[in-house]
């Protein structure tokens, strides 16, 4: 047993940490925030070229550079920490696992190397207005006209959905409940009756949109799987994009104590520095429990997110190991980024100093694919209505 | 990362496995998940029979290097050992104060005539130890010991004078090492000696201390005058707080898996408890179960991260936070326990004062949170030596 980084990996990391601390400049947040796109072109060129990040995961045969589920989440650790404003999650995370979870051999050869290398930014639609985080949430429809597919419907809180160029759907059979008839399709953002709306968020790091589908007609080859069986795919798309975001979310709770401990240590107020009182030490103290409680919770998630995608005995943990995380790490970034804000008093509260964009990201986060309560509930399904 | 255990561990686990299932049986079978924390004033005559038994297996001093009469098992392994002897209900162990700090300490820092008195006894499972550290006025302070030590020109021994409190097992066991002042004028760290103490002796007398759960594992131990040979001193007079600390130094945390089977089998009772009379329903002890759960595999998370760091043995930041993040966890556990049992949690199954495991789990926990360095002075550790925050300042005088 080794439950620590291979000098690989902490080479990984380094390099992520300089690269993001030159690029994620504080300036460099707020001129992506402002944008609608949300993120600046150049420096995602940069993030494909240069870094890989987006073929880091995905297999050689697509493109990739085939490697695991750990350096994924380590490298989103620091994109948490940088709060980098990019496609990443939405193309690498969750698109392009829905690809390699569910999709065709034809799509992934396709799309793959293409987001791979940055050519194409893709996400993934599934809830409808009313959100949610369960196979309940998936509302748009599909029915078969001839030998197309036909979809209408809502989407809602889709991530990067105003500017991503594929869309990866769910949509469910007329009639169908729960995890029942429920189908994955890829399109293109500009395929007919696709209509996309950007929804202005607190969080103006992380984009978010509506799609709506009208009469959208989509040929075999945009199915992914077999009609009517694709919740378990997504169930496990979700599942991987959860831990995803559990692995900024690390990053996050790790940065604004950094943030805190660097202010508290400057500020002095009755003639001593504000960090050695103790009421001060003291919740720094509780925020680095959480911050590394978190870290724990991810990198044991990576371990299981690999193994799910590749293989191994870890593979069955994958829901269990994606609800501990995200609930762990939900509670750690927000509590942890609410103390930020208290800790660095006044300042704290201006649109000047970048704690609040940290506040506001640990909200959004949270909030993306289910809060610590509903993964806290889907864990006492299993523990307590079971046997 | 590398999650599971070598082949050649697993080997050693069934080992371990198989000597207990063999040998956990017969007289000993009504100690299964009995002792420790809280439940350490049962069975203690019965206890130390199986500290026999257990040396004479050989699983005394697992981690111990062999030159010394251990194992040499490593950190896995001995990960391992306590593992599987939680998950076969080991009872808890009488001995652990002197395989677990005694020894490394005289191996660390102790001469080679201390070694050859004392470390044979400890592995043997023939001789038990208690820790002489806190006094009334030396809690969170534990350099402001008063203890004096004296020494006698006449008769060549040290005399030990003063008060120790909350000393685990002091009635039970064959010595004491204490921490006391040789130098009368010092003050704080400095002018302390470390010395190894017979407890049998008139000059030493042992005070149990009945806790709010009605029973008594700890102890108030007074010293008039006893004595210490002048070899069984460990180190120089005034090297008392570097061997103390070294020897906190050495609890590495290899029992920490062992001691969250523990609760985990107090989780599991929870939750049957909770399925049976209906609370399973409610939403918020729904909440707090998976809470729970969630708490239990992170600190699991955390103790593997913590044991797979620090080859040079180093303190790491995940083993800063363990003693506060695992005493605030079964501190809440204890909570739970009672709102999970509903009404019936106030009942005791028998008077005057017989607490069910739970109850006194509940009552127990409260202690988690106060010894061993209570959630306020790990929070100061946490933020001096974690975060490199400005220490507590001192008065100076």
């Amino acid at each position: 047993m080794n439950f620590s980084f291979t000098e690989e990996q902490k080479m990984i990391i380094d390099t992520a940490d300089s690269f993001l601390a030159d690029i994620s400049t504080s300036s460099a947040i707020r001129s992506a925030m402002e944008t609608p796109l949300g993120y600046d072109k150049a420096v995602w060129a940069r993030i494909c070229e240069e870094m890989a990040w987006p073929a880091m995961h995905i297999p050689e045969e697509f493109g990739g550079l085939g490697l695991g589920g750990v350096e994924l989440v380590a490298v989103l650790e620091q994109m948490g920490r940088y709060q980098l404003c990019s496609p990443f999650l939405s193309s690498a995370c969750m698109a392009a696992n829905a690809l390699l979870v569910a999709g065709e051999s034809h799509q992934c050869a396709e799309y793959l190397p293409q987001i791979c290398s940055g050519e194409l930014t893709a996400t993934l639609a599934y809830a409808g207005i009313n959100g949610g985080h369960d196979s309940s949430a998936i509302t748009a429809a599909v029915t078969k006209r001839d030998n197309n597919f036909v979809l209408n419907g809502n989407y809602r809180y889709v991530v990067d959905g105003d500017s991503s160029e594929l869309l990866i759907v769910a949509a469910r059979d007329p009639k169908s409940v729960g995890d029942e008839g429920v189908s994955l399709f890829c399109l293109s953002c500009d395929a007919l009756g696709v209509k996309t709306k950007w929804l202005p968020t607190i969080d103006q790091t992380r984009k978010q949109a509506e799609i709506t589908l009208t009469n959208v007609i989509l040929g075999r080859d945009a199915l992914m799987g077999t009609q009517g069986d694709g919740w378990p795919q997504l169930e496990k798309v979700l599942d991987l994009a959860t831990i995803a975001v559990a692995a900024e979310q690390a990053g996050g709770a790790q940065q604004v104590l950094d943030m805190t401990v660097a202010y508290t240590k400057e500020r002095q107020q009755f003639g001593r520095p504000i960090a050695g009182f103790q009421a001060v030490k003291h919740q720094a103290a509780d925020m680095m429990v959480a911050a590394e409680s978190a870290k724990s919770a991810v990198y044991y998630a990576g371990c299981v997110a690999h193994e799910a995608i590749h293989g191994g005995p870890l593979a069955g943990e994958l829901n269990e190991a994606a609800s501990i995380a995200k609930a762990q790490c939900s509670d750690a970034f927000f509590a942890n980024a609410s103390t930020a804000i208290q800790l660095h008093g006044g300042v704290g509260f201006t649109w000047e100093y970048d704690v609040h964009l940290y506040f506001k990201r640990a909200k959004s986060s949270e909030i993306l694919f289910g809060n610590a309560s509903y993964h806290r509930e889907r864990l006492a399904k299993k523990l307590l209505d079971q046997g | 990362m590398q999650l599971s255990f070598s082949p050649d561990d697993e080997k050693f686990r069934s080992q371990v496995a198989i000597w207990l299932q063999q040998n956990l049986v017969g007289e000993f079978a009504q100690l299964k998940f009995r002792g420790g924390p809280g439940d350490e004033h049962m069975y203690s005559r019965e206890r130390k029979q199986w500290e026999h038994k257990l040396a004479h297996g050989g699983w005394v001093g697992v981690g111990w290097a062999k030159e010394f009469g251990g194992l040499g098992c490593s950190i896995e392994q001995q990960v391992i050992f306590n593992e599987e002897y939680a998950r076969a209900g080991g009872p808890g162990r009488v001995g652990h104060i002197g395989e677990g700090l005694v020894g490394p300490t005289l191996i660390a820092f102790g001469s080679d005539e201390q070694r050859k008195k004392y470390l044979p006894g400890i592995l043997n499972g023939s001789e038990f130890w208690c820790q002489g550290y806190s006094e009334p006025s030396a809690g969170s302070d534990l350099a402001n010991v008063k203890t004096k030590a004296r020494f006698d020109e006449a008769t060549g021994k040290w005399l030990i004078t003063g008060q120790k409190v909350w000393t685990s097992l002091a009635h039970e066991s064959d010595y004491c090492f204490v921490l006391a002042r040789t130098d009368p004028e010092s003050s704080a760290h400095k002018g302390l000696g470390f010395f190894l103490i017979k407890m049998d002796q008139p000059n030493i007398e042992v005070r149990p201390i009945q806790q709010l759960t009605g029973t008594s594992e700890f102890n108030e131990v007074f010293f008039d005058q006893a004595e210490c040979d002048a070899r069984d001193i460990v180190g120089q007079p005034g090297e008392g707080w570097k061997v103390a600390m070294g020897l906190l130094g050495f609890e590495r945390g290899v029992s920490t898996l062992g001691q969250q089977m523990q609760f985990q089998n107090e989780l599991d009772q929870i939750i049957a408890i909770a399925k049976n009379n209906g609370t399973a329903k409610d939403a918020i002890i729904r909440q707090r179960i998976a809470d729970a759960h969630v708490g239990l595999k992170t600190m699991r998370y955390n103790s593997m991260r913590m044991l797979s760091g620090g080859e040079d043995g180093s303190l790491q930041k995940e083993a800063l936070i363990y003693k506060l993040y695992w005493a605030t966890w079964h501190r809440d556990l204890g909570e739970l326990a009672m709102d999970v049992i509903g009404q019936e949690a106030e009942v005791l199954s028998d008077g005057p004062y017989e607490l069910s495991r739970l109850q006194s789990m509940y009552l127990f926990v409260r202690s988690d949170t106060i010894y061993g360095g209570t959630n306020e002075i790990q929070r100061n550790i946490i933020a001096e030596r974690g975060l490199g925050m400005p220490k507590e300042p001192r008065v100076k005088g």
